[in-house]
C-alpha cells in the first residue's frame, strides 16, 4: 500500500515537471521587470557590499568576488 | 516596420504573378493591375518614408535606462559611516541585446572594531601607519578610528543572444581605493530549453587584487609595537613585511532557472569560489589574556610591563561553495513574493544560513515593499576572540575579526516607490540591521568585559530610475 502511495506521488511530481513552463503568450506577467528575479540591480549591488563587507558569506546569487578591501 | 515591408512585398510579389497570367486574356486587366502596383508600391514608399523620420527624430536617450541610487550606511555608537551614490547605465541595441555601464563611489568614515578585548584598565593601540597612537577606556570596545576611506569602482557588462537556444554575457571591473585595488573579467553562457521555460547559465569570473596597507604590512601573528617605548621604530619595523601583497579569486556558477507557471519563476544555483594570496585583514589585532592565577587572571598579558597584542593571520586560501534557490511569485492581485535561502559552507570551517523575503504591495501607480532577512554564521576554524598567554606562541592562523565569528544578523526594511507616466521611477528605502554575535566569555576579570556587543546599522536608500 505504501509504495503504490510512494509511486502515485512520484507519477504525481512527474507529471507535475511536464506541465511546468508556460507557452510564449502567456508571458505577459513574466516579463514585467518587478518580476525579473533581480528587479532592482542597484539596490542588489548596495545590498551586496554592505552584507559582504559586513558578513563572511558573500555570492551564490551570482559572483562573490571581491573587489573591496573591506574584507 | 521591417515586417509590414515584408507584407507589401509578398503581396507585390502574387499582384506580379497574377498580372502575367492575365496578360494573355485582357489587356485592362493588366492596366488595372499595374495601376494597383503603383498604387501598392507608392504605399509602400509613403509608409517607409513616414517611418524614417521617426526613426531620425528618435534620440539616441530613448535608447538608454538610467538608475541613479545613493545609500547612506551609518551604525550606531558613531562607528562606520558610508555613503555610496550609485549610477547605472543601460545601453538597449534591442529586445536582448544590451550594454550596462556602472560607476560606483564609496566614502567610508568612522571607527571599526580593531579585534582586541575590552579591558578593565585603559589601553593604547600603535595606528596601523605607526604615526601616532590612541586611547581606549577601561571597559570600552576598542575601535580605531582612523578608518577613513573613499572607493570609486567602475564595471561594464555586455550581453546578447547567439541564436535562438544560446545568449552570452561578458563583461570587466575595475575598483580602486588608497591601499586596494581590485581588477576583474567575468562571463557567461546560457541555454534555453523547453519553449525558454528552462535557462542554464554557466558562469565565470576572475579577479586580481592587491593590497597595499597604511604602514605596510604586518607579519601576521608578530607582536604590536607598543606606542610611546623607546624601540617603537625598530619594533614597528621588524613588525612589518614589505609593503603590498595580492590576491586573486576565481568564480564558477551552475545556474538553472525555469519557468514554472504564468506567475511563479524559480532559481537554483551552484557556486565555488577559490581565493588565493593575502586573505589577512592588515588592520587587525589580536589580545594576549594572561591566564596564570593572580591577581591578573583574565587581563592583559604583559611583557616588559605593555599589553601585549599579535597581528592576525588568516589561511592563504579559501575554498567557498553555496547554494542558491530563489522563487518568484505574483498573486492574483499583482503582490509580488519574492523569497531566498543560501546556503554557503568553506574549507574555512563557516557555514551560513540567508533567508530573504520581499513582499511588494501594489498599491496602483505606488508600491511598499517590506523586506526581511535572516542570516547566520558559524565561526571559522581559526576564530579566536582572544589568545592566552600560553597559547598565543603555538597557534598558526588566529583572527579576532567578529567577521568570522558565529554571529546572526537581522535587516528589516521598508521600501516605497511611485511609478510615473512615461515609465520613470522613484524609490526609498529605509532598513534597519542588526548584528549579534557570540562565543566564549572567557574567564577572571574578562568575564566582566562585554566581548560580543551588537551593531546596529541604518540604511536608507534614494534612487530615481529614468
Amino acid at each position: 500500500m505504501k509504495r503504490i502511495a510512494v509511486a502515485a506521488a512520484l507519477i504525481a511530481l512527474l507529471s507535475g515537471c511536464a506541465d511546468l513552463g508556460v507557452k510564449p503568450w502567456q508571458r505577459d506577467i513574466l516579463a514585467q521587470p518587478e518580476m525579473q528575479l533581480i528587479s532592482d540591480p542597484v539596490e542588489a549591488g548596495l545590498d551586496d557590499h554592505i552584507y559582504f563587507s559586513k558578513e563572511a558569506t558573500s555570492g551564490g546569487r551570482g559572483f562573490g568576488g571581491g573587489g573591496c578591501g573591506c574584507n | 516596420m521591417a515586417v509590414d515591408l515584408e507584407v507589401v512585398v509578398v503581396a507585390v510579389t502574387k499582384m506580379t504573378s497574377q498580372t502575367e497570367q492575365a496578360v494573355a486574356e485582357h489587356q485592362l486587366t493588366h492596366e488595372t493591375s499595374k495601376a494597383s502596383l503603383t498604387m501598392l508600391l507608392a504605399s509602400a514608399g509613403c509608409a517607409l518614408l513616414a517611418g524614417l523620420p521617426n526613426q531620425a527624430q528618435a534620440s539616441e536617450l530613448d535608447n538608454w535606462d538610467f538608475d541613479a541610487a545613493t545609500l547612506i550606511y551609518a551604525e550606531s555608537d558613531s562607528r562606520v559611516t558610508a555613503a555610496e551614490p550609485v549610477i547605472s547605465a543601460t545601453r538597449n541595441f534591442d529586445s536582448e541585446t544590451k550594454l550596462n555601464l556602472k560607476l560606483a563611489l564609496d566614502t567610508l568614515t568612522g571607527a571599526s572594531p580593531s579585534g582586541a578585548t575590552p579591558s578593565d584598565q585603559a589601553q593604547t593601540f600603535a595606528r596601523p601607519s605607526g604615526r601616532g597612537d590612541y586611547d581606549i577606556k577601561a571597559g570600552e570596545q576598542p575601535l580605531d578610528d582612523t578608518f577613513r576611506d573613499s572607493r570609486a569602482a567602475f564595471s561594464a557588462t555586455w550581453s546578447a543572444p547567439i541564436n535562438r537556444d544560446w545568449a552570452y554575457s561578458a563583461g570587466g571591473y575595475l575598483s580602486s581605493e588608497h591601499d586596494y585595488r581590485s581588477l576583474g573579467v567575468n562571463g557567461s553562457i546560457s541555454r534555453y530549453l523547453n519553449e525558454k521555460n528552462t535557462t542554464i547559465t554557466l558562469g565565470g569570473s576572475f579577479s586580481s587584487d592587491s593590497i597595499d596597507p597604511e604602514g605596510g604590512l604586518p607579519i601576521g601573528l608578530s607582536a604590536m609595537a607598543v606606542p610611546g617605548s623607546a624601540n617603537f621604530d625598530q619594533d614597528f619595523s621588524n613588525s612589518r613585511q614589505g609593503s603590498s601583497d595580492d590576491k586573486t579569486i576565481t568564480d564558477f556558477l551552475v545556474g538553472v532557472t525555469q519557468v514554472i507557471n504564468r506567475r511563479t519563476l524559480m532559481q537554483f544555483n551552484y557556486s565555488i569560489s577559490a581565493s588565493d594570496g593575502y586573505l589577512t585583514d592588515p588592520y587587525k589585532i589580536v589580545s594576549v589574556i594572561d591566564d596564570s592565577s593572580g591577581d591578573n587572571y583574565g587581563g592583559n598579558y604583559q611583557v616588559n610591563g605593555q599589553n601585549l597584542y599579535i597581528y592576525e593571520k588568516r589561511p592563504d586560501t579559501r575554498l567557498k561553495q553555496a547554494l542558491y534557490w530563489q522563487t518568484k511569485y505574483q498573486r492574483e492581485n499583482s503582490d509580488i513574493i519574492d523569497f531566498s535561502y543560501r546556503f554557503m559552507f568553506d574549507d574555512w570551517g563557516i557555514n551560513s544560513h540567508t533567508l530573504d523575503l520581499k513582499y511588494r504591495w501594489q498599491l496602483g501607480d505606488h508600491y511598499l515593499e517590506p523586506q526581511l532577512r535572516w542570516y547566520s554564521q558559524s565561526a571559522a576554524d581559526f576564530y579566536q576572540r582572544y589568545t592566552t598567554a600560553s597559547d598565543y606562541q603555538n597557534v598558526d592562523e588566529i583572527s579576532a575579526d567578529y567577521r568570522l565569528g558565529d554571529m546572526d544578523t537581522y535587516t528589516v526594511g521598508l521600501r516605497y516607490g511611485y511609478r510615473m507616466a512615461g515609465g520613470s521611477e522613484l524609490y526609498a528605502r529605509l532598513a534597519l540591521y542588526q548584528q549579534q554575535s557570540s562565543g566564549s566569555s572567557g574567564f577572571g576579570k574578562l568575564k566582566e568585559q562585554a566581548l560580543y556587543p551588537d551593531t546596529t546599522a541604518t540604511m536608507l536608500t534614494v534612487g530615481y530610475k529614468f
